[in-house]
C-alpha cells in the first residue's frame, strides 16, 4: 500500500516501481531495467563513470547540493587502503520523509547505486547507516541484500564482471547529528556522534580513516538511472546545473500532503496548488519552509520560485533535503520558531560552544517571548544571537539552527513584537532597580 | 552474562558485518538490540558488551548517554509511546495529541507507568512528515493520527496488558 496517491504531474524515474506488486524482489527489479545501469558501468572505466555522473548534474540530495560526480572524483585512485561506500539513511531533517520510501519500495535501486559508486572509486564494501527509528526498513534492506547475494548481484565476481562488492545495514539509535557526514562516520565506528574537523574530507579519510564515498539514499538511488539513460538525458530532466528529478516531501496545511517525484526546478506555487491540492480549508498561504527545517523560511510573496539549488539561493534560502513545509495564515510564527529551536537545542551534540550555548539561549528567549514574558529587546536579541552563531560552529548544525531563526524574526518581526508588547516584562531592561544590600 | 540464543545469533550477525579490527562498530547496534530484548540496559549488559567489542565499560556508557533511543539508566515501558510534535506534526495537531496522551496515561515526558508497562515520550521528527501527525509505539509507525485513533491505540495497549 502506498502512503499517498501519485500525482499526474510526477516524472516517475526513481519512483517507477512504487506501487508495482512485489517491487522489492530481484525479479521485479530486473524486469524493470534493474541492474542495467550497473551492467553499463561495469563495461566502462572508473573515469568514464564519474564523467557520466558529472554530466548528469546530480547534486547531493541530503541537503548541501554538492556535485556528486566531483565528490566521487575526490577519492584517491592509488590508495593502498580499502575504500568504502557509505549511505546516509539517517533521514531526520524535520519535514523530510523520502529516503524511507526509496528503501521501502525499491531497495534494489539503492543497492545498484552503491555498486555503481563502488565501480567508480574501486570500493568493495558498503554500509547503509539507517536511523534507529526505521527498524522495519532495516529488515527490508537486510532481506533485499540477502536476495541480491543469492541471485549473484552481490558477492564475488558479480555476473562475471570481475567486480566484487558487498554491503550491510547499520542501525543508528536516535541522533539528528549523525546525519552530518563526519558524525555519521564516528557513530558507525561505535562512538558518540560528534563531528570531525575537516579537512581531511571523507573522500580521503572517512570510515576507519579510509577513502569513503558518503552520499544520501536518494543520491545513490539516482545513479542507476543516470547510467541507464546517460548523464545528459538525466541532466535535461531538470534545470541548468540542477539535473534530474527530486523527491519532494509536501507536508503541513495542504490538501494532499505526500512524497512526489518532480523535475528539478518545479515551481513552488504550482507544487502547492496542483500537486499538493492547494491550501487546506481554502485558507491563505503564509509561509513555506522549502527544504527541511534548517532552510530559511519563505513568505507567501517569495514562493513563486523554481525549486532548484540555484533559484532558491536567489531568494536567500536553500533546497536542502526536499522537505516542503507549508503554513497557512493561522500559523503562529513565534510558536514555529520556538519548536524548531527546541529541536536544534535537543539535537546539538554539545561538542562546540557557539552551537551548544547558542541554541540553549535562543530556546530560552523564544520560550519567554512565547509565554508572554518577553522583553522589548528580544526580537533584536534573537537576531543578533543567531547571527553570531552563523559560520562559527564545528559542523553545519549551528547554521541550521540559526538560519530559520534569523529568517523568521526578520520576515515576521511584527508577530514577535506583538507578543512582547503584551508582556508585563516588556520594559524590564529600562526599570532601574535598587539592589538591596544585605546587612 | 548469558543472552538468549536468538540474541546471540543477532550478535554474531552484527559483529560479522565489520572488519575484525573494527568490531567496535557493532557497539550501538548491540546495545539497541539488547535493549529491545531485555527491556533495559544494566551494568551487566555494559560489562558484557564492552568485553565483546573490546572497549572499556566507560566507553560503552559514553555512547549510551549520547543516543536518544538508548534509555539508560532509566528504562522505558514495554510499550513506549512516542509522539512527534516537530514542525509538520505541530501544524497538524501533534501537540494536542501529546497532551491528550499525557492526560489519558497520566504520564509526562519520558515517564513510565508504575507497573512498567507503558511510557510516553515527546519525540523529535520521526520521518513521517507527509503523513502527519505521526506517532510510533515501539517501532510501529501510525500515520495521520486523529484524537479518536490515538484513544483507540492507547486502549489497545491497555488491553494487551
Amino acid at each position: 500500500m502506498l502512503y499517498n496517491e501519485a500525482s499526474p504531474l510526477e516524472t516517475k524515474i526513481l519512483t517507477r516501481l512504487f506501487g508495482v506488486p512485489n517491487s522489492t524482489s530481484v525479479e521485479t527489479y530486473v524486469a524493470h531495467e534493474g541492474f542495467d545501469g550497473f551492467r553499463k558501468a561495469a563495461a566502462m572505466t572508473p573515469e568514464a563513470i564519474i564523467e557520466e555522473v558529472k554530466k548528469s548534474n546530480l547534486r547531493g540530495r541530503g541537503g548541501a547540493g554538492f556535485p556528486t560526480g566531483m565528490k566521487w572524483g575526490f577519492v584517491p585512485r592509488n590508495s593502498s587502503k580499502p575504500k568504502y561506500i557509505v549511505v546516509n539513511a539517517d533521514e531526520s531533517e524535520p519535514g523530510t520523509c523520502k529516503d524511507r520510501l526509496l528503501m521501502e519500495y525499491d531497495p534494489m535501486q539503492l543497492i545498484e547505486g552503491m555498486m555503481i559508486a563502488g565501480l567508480a572509486v574501486g570500493a568493495k564494501k558498503g554500509y547503509i547507516y539507517i536511523r534507529g527509528e526505521y527498524r522495519y526498513l532495516i529488515d527490508i534492506m537486510d532481506k533485499a541484500i540477502a536476495d541480491a547475494r543469492a541471485a549473484g548481484w552481490l558477492g564475488e565476481n558479480i555476473k562475471g564482471t570481475g567486480f566484487d562488492f558487498d554491503c550491510y545495514t547499520h542501525t543508528g539509535a536516535g541522533a539528528y547529528e549523525c546525519g552530518e557526514e563526519s558524525a555519521l562516520l564516528e557513530s558507525l565506528e561505535g562512538k558518540r556522534g560528534v563531528p570531525r574537523i575537516r579537512p581531511p574530507f571523507p573522500a580521503v579519510a572517512g570510515l576507519y580513516r579510509c577513502p569513503t564515498v558518503l552520499n544520501n539514499v536518494e543520491t545513490f538511488a539516482s545513479a542507476p538511472s543516470i547510467l541507464r539513460m546517460g548523464g545528459e538525458a538525466w541532466a535535461n530532466l531538470g534545470t541548468p546545473r540542477n539535473g534530474g528529478t527530486r523527491m519532494f516531501c509536501l507536508s503541513g496545511h495542504i490538501n494532499k500532503p505526500g512524497v512526489y517525484e518532480l523535475p528539478m526546478g518545479f515551481n513552488l506555487l504550482r507544487m502547492i496548488e496542483e500537486v499538493g491540492g492547494g491550501m487546506r480549508g481554502g485558507r491563505k498561504l503564509k509561509a513555506v519552509i522549502p527544504g527541511g527545517s534548517s532552510c530559511p523560511i519563505l513568505t507567501a510573496a517569495e514562493c513563486d520560485v523554481a525549486m532548484d539549488f540555484d533559484a532558491l539561493k536567489t531568494v536567500n534560502s536553500m533546497l536542502g533535503s526536499g522537505g516542503v513545509v507549508v503554513m497557512d495564515e493561522t500559523t503562529d510564527m513565534v510558536k514555529v520558531a520556538l519548536r524548531i529551536m527546541k529541536f536544534y537545542q535537543h539535537e546539538s551534540c554539545g561538542w562546540c560552544i557557539p552551537c551548544r550555548e547558542g541554541t540553549m539561549w535562543l530556546k530560552k528567549i523564544l520560550t519567554r517571548v512565547y509565554e508572554g514574558m518577553g522583553q522589548n529587546n528580544d526580537p533584536a536579541l534573537l537576531h543578533e544571537l543567531a547571527n553570531n552563531m552563523l559560520g562559527r560552529t564545528f559542523c553545519p548544525l549551528g547554521d541550521a539552527a540559526a538560519m530559520p531563526t534569523i529568517s523568521i524574526v526578520e520576515k515576521f518581526r511584527d508577530e514577535f513584537e506583538a507578543y512582547v508588547r503584551r508582556s508585563p516584562m516588556a520594559n524590564l531592561a529600562n526599570i532601574e532597580t535598587e539592589i538591596p544590600v544585605s546587612a | 552474562m548469558n543472552f538468549s540464543p536468538e540474541l546471540e545469533a543477532k550478535f554474531a550477525e552484527i559483529i560479522g558485518k565489520y572488519p575484525p579490527e573494527h568490531k567496535r562498530s557493532a557497539l550501538v547496534p548491540l546495545l539497541l538490540y539488547t535493549q529491545d530484548e531485555l527491556g533495559k540496559i544494566t551494568q551487566d549488559v555494559i560489562q558484557e558488551v564492552a568485553r565483546r567489542v573490546g572497549v572499556f565499560p566507560i566507553q560503552v556508557e559514553e555512547v549510551l548517554t549520547y543516543y536518544s533511543m538508548l534509555h539508560f539508566p532509566k528504562p522505558m515501558g514495554k510499550a513506549h509511546v512516542q509522539i512527534c510534535t516537530n514542525v509538520s506534526c505541530q501544524l497538524t495537531g501533534g501537540e494536542e495529541l501529546y497532551e491528550q496522551a499525557c492526560r489519558k496515561l497520566g504520564l509526562g515526558h519520558k515517564e513510565v507507568s508504575p507497573d512498567g508497562e507503558i511510557s510516553l515520550e515527546e519525540v523529535e521528527c520521526i520521518g513521517a512528515c507527509s503523513w502527519a501527525p505521526a506517532i510510533q509505539i515501539n517501532y510501529d509507525f501510525h500515520h495521520n493520527v486523529t484524537p479518536a485513533k490515538l484513544d483507540e491505540l492507547l486502549d489497545g495497549i491497555r488491553k494487551l496488558n
